[in-house]
């Protein structure tokens, strides 16, 4: 048994144990050297990623490909970085217990084996080991009852979705007879699945949008983002939405890959459903988080625009704009920890006004990020929406790409207002002095939006690669 | 006499796992009752799962099922843990006061 080729998920749950304990046995708290750890953990991984070789392992149970590297590489990435941006707010908060920093890396371990997965059983397990810590860290600041109930409502929702996932893997291995990725395409090839395998299939659908909160499962994303602090919300907005977005790619292609007439016009619905309410609900929000939430249910509609078009050109533009989206979102999170006036953190709109003058630093990078998120040339932003576009467009799929064009122009409404909001209101006051570490986050997500036209070829030929190892 | 077959089964858990949704949408009292709902689902699961299991005469099922009940269990330790932490902050865990967070 080729077990050496899980070695990253390996020596990263082996040093997440090691780093538990010696943040234990300490006799004062431990937050900074545990997270400085952690996050050598997840760049140790990365580059044991990167090397990582291809096959399958465990009997089938975990499979290694250039999708998943890909896919890895950005989910680390994003972990990384989601470690950094609390670094400071937690000491500020009075949230700096090593505990944090552990759960971020489980939940890491757990997005791995997510994108890994080959197997309905890995896919449950790597699922459940990152919901699990996720729902710990959004309770985590445990005296306010505002984070307790995102914990709460998250945990209930999330349960639920769990269970219609299970429900749906139960029927389909019933009426497949099979639980392995391979083995499913195998039994489904031909075209002749049962009506057993497609109501299994709709159910683990429903559980698999609810995890990147694709409407109509997205009801909890709102009040989850804006209750959970707001390094919390940096994170799940990040890569946990990277891996549930490349699961459910994985899934959707490899054993379900016969099925994609089913399949395309539910995704079809959830991308047109999410644009649509991500740009509208977005409109009248006053909480910057709760807007973000919103935000990033329109973003997961762009990205299942190009599932939805069943083609490798449509992976294709999946990927890149999930790698762009990360790197915006994390940019933008930089600028929403740093809002803080008098050690009080800040989350409304009205809190960035005058930004312009009294932080022009800040500012600018927030407004870059906004252009981006609005998707206006050349910024990065603008490339992700181009590929989905691009390919639903060369498929024939107008009215997707057509309500893809409408609801941009409406989302860019709320985003050109926060620009608005910064440079043309009265100032607010100054926020407190950001902690270096925020200011090399703004600063790197802000350079890599900002000058990606210049190098677009090195992240789609990236995901040229992680597309075809996923088809072939 | 009526042999029990797989229908049986499968009808069981499909009449337990909409109750549990059942549980958890129409509930308006308590959240340990969203707990029970939630653990009625996996229970209807794990049903399928062994149903399936005997009838294909393959053991993965079982060891899904087996897999399920390990995972249940934490998952119930770490809700439990939860609505603990947000008795503490509220002093109830009526469902209907479960909304300070809308928009």
């Amino acid at each position: 048994m080729n077990w050496t080729l899980a070695l990253p998920e390996i020596v990263l749950a082996v040093s997440g144990l090691l780093i538990l304990l010696g943040g234990v046995i300490p006799k004062k708290e431990t937050f900074f050297p545990v997270s400085m750890a952690v996050i050598g953990a997840l760049v140790l991984t990365a580059a044991l990623v990167l090397g990582q070789g291809e096959g399958s392992a465990f009997l089938g149970q975990y499979v290694s490909d250039g999708f998943s590297r890909f896919a890895k590489v950005l989910i680390l990435l994003g972990a990384a970085l989601g470690l950094v941006l609390a670094l400071d707010f937690n000491e500020k908060a009075g949230l700096a217990r090593f505990e944090y920093a552990v759960l971020v890396l489980f939940a890491t371990v757990g997005m791995m084996v997510m994108v890994s997965a080959n197997d309905l059983m890995s896919l449950y397990l790597g699922l459940e080991l990152l919901s699990l810590s996720l729902y710990v860290v959004a309770a985590f600041d445990r005296d306010n009852p505002r984070s307790a109930e995102a914990g709460l409502k998250y945990f209930v929702l999330g349960a639920l979705a769990s269970g219609l996932l299970l429900y749906g893997s139960s029927l389909v291995y019933g009426f497949a007879g099979t639980t392995n990725f391979d083995r499913l395409a195998d039994a489904l090839s031909g075209g002749q699945a049962g009506a057993g395998v497609v109501v299994g299939l709709v159910f683990v659908l429903a559980g698999l949008a609810f995890k990147v909160s694709a409407v109509p499962f997205h009801m909890w994303t709102p009040d989850v983002y804006e209750g959970a602090p707001t390094p919390v919300t940096a994170f799940f907005a990040t890569a946990p939405k990277v891996a549930a977005i490349a699961l459910l790619m994985h899934v959707l292609i490899v054993p379900f890959g016969e099925m994609s007439a089913q399949w395309g016009q539910v995704i079809w619905v959830t991308s047109a459903g999410s644009m649509i309410l991500g740009a509208f609900a977005a409109i009248g929000q006053r909480n910057i988080k709760r807007l973000m939430a919103y935000s990033s249910i329109g973003h997961v509609g762009y990205a299942l625009m190009g599932l939805a078009v069943v083609n490798d050109t449509g992976y294709r533009g999946v990927l890149v704009y999930m790698a762009i989206y990360v790197v915006m979102n994390l940019g933008t999170f930089a600028v929403l920890v740093a809002m803080r006036r008098q050690g009080r953190a800040l989350e409304g709109i009205d809190d960035l006004a005058g930004l312009g003058r009294t932080d022009p630093a800040m500012a600018l990078w927030m407004a870059v990020f906004m252009f981006s998120m609005a998707g206006i040339p050349p910024l990065a932003g603008f490339f992700g929406k181009l590929y989905v576009f691009l390919a639903a467009v060369q498929a024939g799929y107008w009215t997707l790409a057509i309500i893809g064009i409408l609801t941009s122009v409406v989302a860019s409404y709320y985003y050109l207002r926060i620009v608005k909001v910064m440079y043309f209101d009265a100032p607010a006051g100054a926020f407190d002095a950001r902690p270096a570490s925020l200011t090399v986050v703004m600063a790197g997500t802000g350079l890599l939006t900002l000058l990606f036209f210049l190098f677009p070829a090195a992240l789609i030929g990236a995901a040229q690669v992680a597309v075809a190892s996923l088809a072939g | 006499m009526l042999a029990v077959g797989l229908a049986h089964y499968l009808t069981v858990s499909a009449i337990l796992f909409t109750l549990g949704v059942l549980g958890i949408f129409l509930n308006r009292k308590n959240v340990i009752v969203i707990l029970m709902s939630v653990e009625l689902i996996l229970l209807s699961v794990s049903l399928n799962l062994v149903a399936f299991s005997a009838t294909l005469g393959d053991l993965t099922g079982q060891v899904f099922a087996m897999l399920i009940l390990t995972v249940a269990a934490a998952e119930a330790a770490i809700g439990l843990a939860i609505v603990v932490i947000y008795f503490r902050n509220r002093g109830t865990i009526e469902v209907e006061d479960v909304s300070t967070l809308k928009g």
